[in-house]
């Protein structure tokens, strides 16, 4: 098993993300620039947050078409497991693997907090070990991390159980208090329909150590990497 | 004409079903100048593109659909100087 962790200009959670897997989960994983055209030999990619291309035009519009992307679309049709944190998520709805948009934050604030998100679905490999609608702690750190999507579109999402994460107080409740940007229906991550492309503005690559303030974001990568190899072998 | 660059700009605005914080921010501070009348205010793009010749209708309104718009919050209008 590998994991890509790819590098765009202007990332800057590239390093948290190959720590978090490979110090906190022991997991294989490897950088992947975004001038590479290939995954192969990857079996699982992580599009980490940042600030790709300045953030220039839109929050990740103009990575969506970095020569790395095909590769990622490619793969992800294929099914293979896409993870996209913070401006990664922005990333992937611009490519439009995930429904809707991250918008300016309704307080047009730069938000950098730890917050509490529910988990909403364990039918995904980055949520498979965490049922019965847990209650995580993570960091956030956005400008842009206010989902959007049409009317229509939402109600897909919650038909679908495609809504992954939600704000919540720490008791679980989804409150307009603990929406920390004016996020549509408290959505904090969402996942594509066939499960395997996820997007979250919440950092589980900030938290997988004590020292961290929390490791609930090891539950996360070590679902995925369980879904990966089912046999515990590593 | 020769050398003469060709200009289309291209204006990009929140859609209406789109909150736009930025704009309720502005309002709120042109009331606080004294300009008690402004009902509301969208924040939009203006981006002036220069070309040798006048590219393709199709190719133009497919780099606005694609990059320079977001369709999911925003909508474009071209005009073509």
């Amino acid at each position: 098993m590998k994991i890509a962790v790819v590098q765009f200009p202007g990332s800057n959670c590239d390093q948290d993300c190959l720590r978090a897997l490979t110090d906190g989960l022991h997991l294989p994983a490897e950088y992947v620039w975004h001038k590479q055209t290939s995954l192969s030999g990857f079996d699982a990619v992580v599009l980490p947050g940042g600030f790709s291309y300045g953030d220039y035009l839109r929050c990740g519009a103009i990575a969506r078409f970095s020569p790395i992307m095909r590769a990622v679309v490619r793969s992800a049709k294929e099914g293979m497991p896409v993870i996209g944190l913070c401006n990664g998520f922005q990333i992937l709805c611009e490519a439009g693997l995930l429904p809707g948009a991250l918008i300016r934050n309704q307080s047009l604030r730069f938000v950098c907090q730890s917050i509490w998100l529910r988990v909403e679905t364990g039918d995904t490999p980055f949520t498979a070990n965490l049922q019965g609608r847990r209650v995580l702690k993570m960091p956030i750190a956005h400008g842009e991390g206010s989902y959007f999507v049409d009317e229509r579109s939402l109600e897909t999402l919650e038909s679908k159980n495609q809504v992954v994460f939600r704000y919540v107080d720490e008791t679980g409740d989804v409150t307009a208090g603990s929406n920390p940007n004016g996020s549509i229906h408290n959505i904090a991550g969402i996942c594509n329909e066939a499960r395997n492309v996820l997007g979250m503005m919440p950092h589980p690559d900030r938290a997988w150590d004590r020292k961290l303030g929390s490791e609930d974001g090891k539950l996360i990568f070590g679902s995925l990497a369980e879904t990966l190899e089912p046999v515990v072998s590593r | 004409m020769l050398g003469v660059p060709m200009k289309v700009d291209v204006v990009v605005m929140p859609k209406q079903s789109v909150l736009d914080p930025q704009g309720v921010a502005v309002r709120n501070a042109l009331k606080d100048l004294g300009l008690d009348s402004v009902e509301s205010v969208r924040v939009g793009k203006f981006l002036e593109l220069e070309f040798k010749t006048l590219p393709d209708e199709a190719k133009l309104q497919e780099v606005c659909r694609d990059l320079l718009s977001n369709p999911v919050i925003e909508e474009y209008t071209i005009r073509i100087a």
